[in-house]
């Protein structure tokens, strides 16, 4: 009954992904509430990054997407490809959603991007020479600038080297602290999923589990998942308690 | 030069502009400004050989209306509009290549054009030259330039977001196919702008060109479209002075355009990089 009260970010009801004739995913059925964190796990393939098109509107599916009335969504793509030697400087990104005859808000730019501990001097700087983890900090910087409610983030830290990604994702934590926004994180790596997710689902085609990590990750469910036993998650889980 | 391409009406008209005339050279400089916009945004989505492609759309539609009496850039803009629709379609519906569309698309144009364009003309058609324009025709080229330049530079964020990432672009409320129309209708119309100056095979040189130099010194969007800008009006600078010493305004302009590629290439590798 408590649940109730909350308010849901997002419900999605029976949606299904079909490219041509082919099923690409089906039958999905999950919600989170505003503040939550929802993990989207699942092994490469499974239509992880398919879901997160469809939820932020960029590919067609059949079924229902509800968000809250006014959801601004932040989304955080899986590593882009950049031309090494496009004359784009980081500022130039930063203001891209800006119309052209509009000043750029520059203080608001360097506010989010100290939210994201990246300096100043990199504004100048081509985006095609930014670091992969720079760069994923700039996207992140990018979404914030739209303050959005909620915010996709779709294996955030790819390519991304191991002292990177810890720190990737500490952000990300530290800032839904910050913001108290609604987070729904992509990732093929469950000992996140413990770490910060109030709710996961896991995906293989079709939805294999939803609801709180300690019960929607059982030994069966896992096996399904992932098609072999993973002892050693639950082993990294009973260290982090 | 003799003037194939304008129509009987307006060379016999006294409102008829020369190639000497002030008005003559403000749109070459509106021309060369905008394509300059133009080709910084083909290059940056990777469009260098297709704009090429796609200016020769124009002939069969040059060639008509030639044929039949009509002005010949109209026809030009017919069929160069009608193969951007075409490339547009094509694109989004099958997800092949832009670039093998174009490919097949210009050179059936080209074989087409060549057929139905009168001998004659098909000089000024293909390499540019036309040094009469009249009076109407510089207001409805000055104003299509000036949308052009207007476009470019309001539209500019939203045209790098959604070639950073189509999927960013469309969270952030751009509709990035719409956006690629109206950009592909932009190209469209700065080519026939260039065509009487420069011709079916040379007017995409001139998007590409000065923004390929313009890259190889640019760090960011602004110093790229305003070096790029500036070099095309450079070069078609350069073209019109040529045609007072009765040289061919199309190469002469390509020439030194080329030009400014090899030297910005040789200034990249001199000067230290940040």
């Amino acid at each position: 009954m408590e649940d109730e009260k909350l308010e849901k970010a997002l419900s999605v009801t029976n949606l299904a992904i079909f490219f041509g004739s082919e099923v690409i995913l089906s039958n999905l059925n999950f919600e989170i509430n505003q503040g939550e964190s929802l993990a989207i796990i699942g092994p490469n393939g499974s239509g992880k990054t398919i879901l997160a098109k469809a939820l932020v509107g960029t590919l067609p599916y059949t079924g229902e997407v509800y968000w809250a009335p006014g959801t601004t969504i932040g989304y955080v793509p899986q590593k882009l490809d950049i031309e090494r030697n496009i004359p784009l400087s980081l500022m130039d990104f930063l203001r891209s959603r800006n119309d052209g005859f509009v000043r750029a808000d520059a203080a608001k730019i360097k506010e989010c991007l100290k939210l994201v501990r990246l300096p100043e001097e990199l504004l100048k700087k081509p985006v095609g020479q930014l670091s992969g983890g720079q760069f994923q900090r700039a996207l992140i910087a990018f979404a914030l600038i739209g303050e959005p409610k909620v915010f996709i983030f779709d294996e955030p830290t790819a390519g991304i080297d191991l002292p990177g990604e810890e720190e990737i994702y500490a952000t990300i934590h530290r800032l839904q602290g910050e913001k108290k926004f609604t987070v729904i994180l992509i990732s093929h790596d469950l000992s996140l999923v413990y770490r910060y997710a109030d709710k996961v689902l896991c995906l293989n085609r079709e939805s294999i589990c939803f609801g709180e990590p300690e019960e929607a990750l059982s030994q069966e469910n896992l096996e399904k998942l992932f098609g072999s036993t993973r002892q050693f998650y639950r082993h990294v889980h009973d260290h982090g308690n | 030069m003799k003037n194939y391409l304008a129509q009987p009406a307006s060379s016999t008209d006294t409102s008829t502009i020369m190639a000497t005339d002030i008005y003559y050279i403000l749109l070459a400089l509106f021309m060369a400004a905008a394509a300059g916009l133009v080709g910084s945004f083909a290059l940056m989505r990777k469009m260098t050989l297709a704009s090429d492609a796609i200016s020769h759309i124009a002939l069969p539609g040059l060639g008509l209306a030639i044929l039949y009496g009509i002005n010949p850039f109209l026809g030009g803009a017919t069929t160069l509009l009608l193969g951007v629709v075409i490339i547009w379609k094509v694109e989004k519906l099958s997800g092949i290549n832009a670039d093998a569309v174009i490919g097949v698309i210009f050179a059936i144009a080209l074989a087409i054009g060549s057929l139905l364009t009168p001998e004659e003309a098909i000089v000024e058609a293909l390499f540019g030259g036309m040094e009469k324009l009249a009076a109407q025709e510089f207001i409805v080229g000055f104003l299509a330039a000036t949308l052009v330049i207007v476009f470019i530079i309001k539209m500019r964020h939203s045209l790098v977001l959604s070639l950073v990432s189509r999927d960013l672009a469309k969270t952030t409320g751009i509709n990035a196919d719409r956006l690629n129309f109206y950009f592909l209708v932009v190209f469209a119309i700065t080519i026939i702008l260039g065509l009487r100056y420069l011709g079916v095979l040379l007017m995409g040189s001139l998007i590409i060109i000065p923004a390929a130099a313009a890259r190889n010194l640019a760090q960011n969007l602004s110093t790229m479209l305003v070096y790029s800008s500036v070099i095309a009006c450079v070069s078609i600078s350069a073209g019109l002075i040529g045609v007072s010493a009765a040289l061919p305004i199309g190469p002469i302009t390509i020439g030194a355009a080329g030009f400014f590629f090899f030297l910005t290439l040789f200034l990249k590798k001199v000067l230290p990089s940040k």
